[in-house]
């Protein structure tokens, strides 16, 4: 028992760097991809829109495919396993995150970009100091529900054979013949979602101290 | 040198013609109001000189800087970076909405501009701040939040805010227009106070007595002309023009 916790948590640890890594690239990325959607060329709005659409469109597991085998048959040598999923990861969360940006940003009140503009504010400091700090208090919700998504899609990375939790856990379960270590990998994955949304409450929380 | 200058100012919205040939100018120290009905062009007006809209043809010009003219290619040529940038801080605009930053407390509302555009520090940018409260009789409001504040109390920050940044004029949207009439006199009375400190405004308004009380000079548009502009005395007692008059008969009962 001992020996099947410690080689989950070994699993666990791989989850966890692919969630943090795919966290830490497609945030902003989500954001660049946000500002192309709303780009007022139609060049470049369409193409974002285009790539948002296959993002979206297309299962996860398809697209983690395609970024491992892709460049093997494109230029015949292929990143290594765990990269393939960081790529695949975070262009795909990049599309979900930059929806809910958006929204977040076509929220904000016209009168507040006007009174920016009157007051002589740059625009670079109007959408740092004023829109995003807004922005992300309202998107807390939306982005905590991607944000529990994301835990439980790392479990998809062992289709291209990376170890992590779920996989570590199907793998003792077959050499146990028991289906108990798959459940314990799912107390695994709630005990890290429960995490996820009380850091979520919390940061909800610290930003409620305006209206 | 006037402060204001406007001429042969035209503004479309589509096919709406909303401005059409308007020509004024304000001098230091004049507080002029802007009345009319609904519709009638006085909000485009001012925010054609606040640059928050394009104008289609004309000539606007702050002070001795040119925000923007008609070349002989009858197109419209805006300033450069840096002069838009000194114009900006020339003309100060009060909201009808307040646009108060909600994220920022009354304090960082009347710094942020201070210390990010004017380059103050922020101690000086604070004291400027305090001072400027203690005018509005808010001082124990600095460390609010906007939501915490009654409408009139957020309308006096934010002219506080407009203040901050020392404007040779300051416009004012329907500044009483979105707030319950027990608290529109609270506005009323800074803008009179303003005035006898010689603070140059211009005033779009829906309150005629108090146009009539505080303006040296009104200007009555409607339809997007300049129909009549005259003291208050010669446009509320002895105008002749009939648009005028029938207006203003609206608010006489």
């Amino acid at each position: 028992m001992g020996k099947l916790v410690a080689l989950m948590l070994s699993g666990t640890v791989v989850s966890l760097r692919i969630f943090f890594l795919t966290l830490l690239f497609s945030l902003p990325l989500g954001l660049l991809v946000a500002k192309g959607r709303m780009s007022k060329y139609k060049i470049v709005s369409s193409l974002v829109n285009g790539y948002i659409m296959i993002m979206r469109g297309t299962p996860l597991i398809l697209q983690l495919i395609f970024v491992y085998f892709a460049p093997y048959y494109i230029f015949g040598s292929s990143t290594d396993r765990f990269t393939a999923v960081i790529i695949a990861y975070s262009i795909n969360y990049a599309a979900y995150y930059a929806e809910i940006y958006r929204g977040g940003i076509q929220s904000i009140d016209q009168g507040q970009l006007e009174a920016a503009s009157v007051l002589g504010f740059s625009k670079v400091h109007t959408f740092t100091h004023v829109v995003m700090p807004q922005v992300i208090k309202r998107i807390m919700p939306a982005m905590g529900n991607e944000v529990i998504t994301l835990v439980k899609d790392t479990a998809l990375a062992q289709t291209i054979g990376v170890a992590e939790l779920f996989r570590v856990a199907q793998n003792a379960s077959a050499r146990q013949f028991s289906t108990m270590p798959i459940f314990i990998a799912g107390i695994f994955y709630f005990v890290m979602n429960a995490i996820v949304s009380k850091s979520f409450d919390l940061i909800e929380r610290k930003l409620d101290y305006y209206r | 040198m006037p402060i204001i200058t406007l001429e042969n100012v035209n503004k479309s919205f589509s096919s709406l013609k909303v401005l059409k040939d308007i020509s004024f100018s304000l001098e230091k120290g004049e507080v002029l109001s802007i009345i009319g009905p609904s519709g009638s062009g006085k909000s485009t007006l001012l925010r054609c000189i606040t640059n928050l809209e394009k104008i289609d043809s004309g000539t606007i010009k702050i002070g001795d800087d040119t925000l923007a003219t008609t070349n002989e290619k009858e197109e419209v040529v805006y300033a450069n970076k840096q002069t838009l940038a000194r114009i900006r801080l020339r003309v100060g605009l009060v909201f009808q909405n307040f646009n108060l930053f909600p994220h920022f407390s009354v304090l960082r509302n009347i710094t942020e501009a201070q210390m990010h555009v004017l380059k103050a520090s922020k101690e000086e940018a604070a004291e400027i701040a305090y001072q400027l409260l203690k005018k509005m009789d808010l001082s124990s409001k600095a460390h609010s939040y906007p939501y915490q504040l009654s409408g009139g109390q957020q309308q006096r920050v934010s002219i506080a805010r407009a203040l901050a940044l020392k404007p040779d004029v300051l416009c004012f949207d329907e500044p009483t227009s979105a707030l319950d009439p027990e608290l529109t006199g609270e506005i009323l009375t800074v803008i009179k106070e303003l005035a006898q400190e010689n603070m140059t405004m211009m005033v779009v308004t829906h309150e005629m007595a108090f146009a009539r009380d505080i303006s040296k000079s009104v200007i009555f548009m409607d339809d997007g002309v300049i129909i009549e502009k005259g003291t208050p005395e010669s446009i509320f007692n002895n105008s002749t023009n009939k648009r005028t008059a029938k207006f203003l008969s609206r608010f006489s009962n």
